[in-house]
């Protein structure tokens, strides 16, 4: 059992992941403080409930996950459209290789890679439905396992695969409409 | 690290179990088209040891899948790079004063 005087200094130094998932998840700033803060109170309050020795950071994000889905989502008037669309396989590395010969093009597509900004990548995220998004993010920018996700969002590991390999193609996707739109994607590529 | 690749996956348009060529000498070669499909839960090391080695094997072989491999881990680390958010120090200060309030109001 966990005593509430040890929370503060276990649990502060999450506060740069949640704020950041925190903001993707509600696409502003006034509301990722929010969220960030009502997940430390609750998780304060429930502190008593946590297994020392357990995971605390999958434990926050269930409580920050949890709370968004409660509060935030809530209140909007429009349910999200649930569902993304099927994107091919390698849909960015194709597009960014367009132009180039497979064999030659590898590093030229890293590079391509790097013309897109914080913002690109930040907004392209945004831009994906909740289930989808928070799969992404709790993957690729947190780094959680296919097992830790499905105990943070409280689906089976099936689903949490699927969300997480469809999430990122429909990331791939919005990466590329916005490279197009800025010109960092080539339009006649092989792609389609 | 659990077995995710038994066409669990809604998504997944088949699952790929059977190798593509028969014969117990082939047997766990696998092909571009399941080496491609099974790259994300190869990135992510959510495949059994035995699955891994054969997609390991493969990439070992073509040209083509290790290219595609090398960007969509490059991607990741792109991702992850791209998504940082400095926290304000506003925050840092109300979440503590929060926890402060709320420990003191407990007390009482």
């Amino acid at each position: 059992m966990a005593d509430q005087a040890m929370f503060s200094d276990l649990a502060m130094e999450y506060m740069p992941a949640l704020y950041t998932a925190a903001l993707r998840m509600t696409r502003n700033p006034a509301d990722a403080e929010d969220l960030v803060q009502e997940t430390y109170l609750k998780a304060y309050r429930a502190f008593a409930s946590f297994e020392l020795g357990t995971n605390l950071k999958a434990w926050l994000y269930r409580i920050l996950t949890n709370t968004y889905i409660n509060t935030y989502r809530a209140k909007k008037r429009r349910p999200e459209i649930a569902d993304v669309e099927d994107v091919e396989d390698l849909y960015l590395y194709r597009h960014l290789s367009g132009d180039q010969s497979p064999a030659l093009g590898r590093s030229a597509e890293d590079e391509a890679l790097d013309r897109f900004t914080d913002t690109d990548v930040k907004e392209a995220i945004e831009s994906l439905p909740d289930t989808f998004r928070m799969a992404v993010l709790l993957a690729d920018v947190e780094g959680f396992s296919y097992k830790e996700i499905a105990e943070i969002t409280d689906v089976p590991i099936g689903t949490v695969m699927s969300r997480i390999h469809r999430g990122r193609k429909a990331l791939q996707k919005a990466l590329v409409d916005r490279g197009s739109t800025r010109g960092l994607v080539g339009a006649g590529d092989k792609a389609n | 690290m659990g077995e995710q690749g038994q066409g669990q996956s809604p998504g997944a348009p088949s699952d790929g179990g059977a190798p593509a060529h028969g014969g117990s000498e082939l047997a766990g070669f696998v092909g571009c088209d399941e080496t491609i499909e099974r790259l994300y839960s190869y990135l992510d090391g959510e495949l059994t040891e035995q699955r891994r080695l054969e997609i390991t094997r493969h990439l070992d072989l073509c040209g083509p899948c290790v290219g595609a491999y090398g960007f969509e881990a490059e991607l990741r680390r792109v991702i992850a790079n791209r998504c940082k958010d400095h926290v304000p120090d506003a925050l840092v200060k109300r979440v503590a004063d929060a926890l402060t309030a709320e420990g003191s109001h407990q007390a009482n």
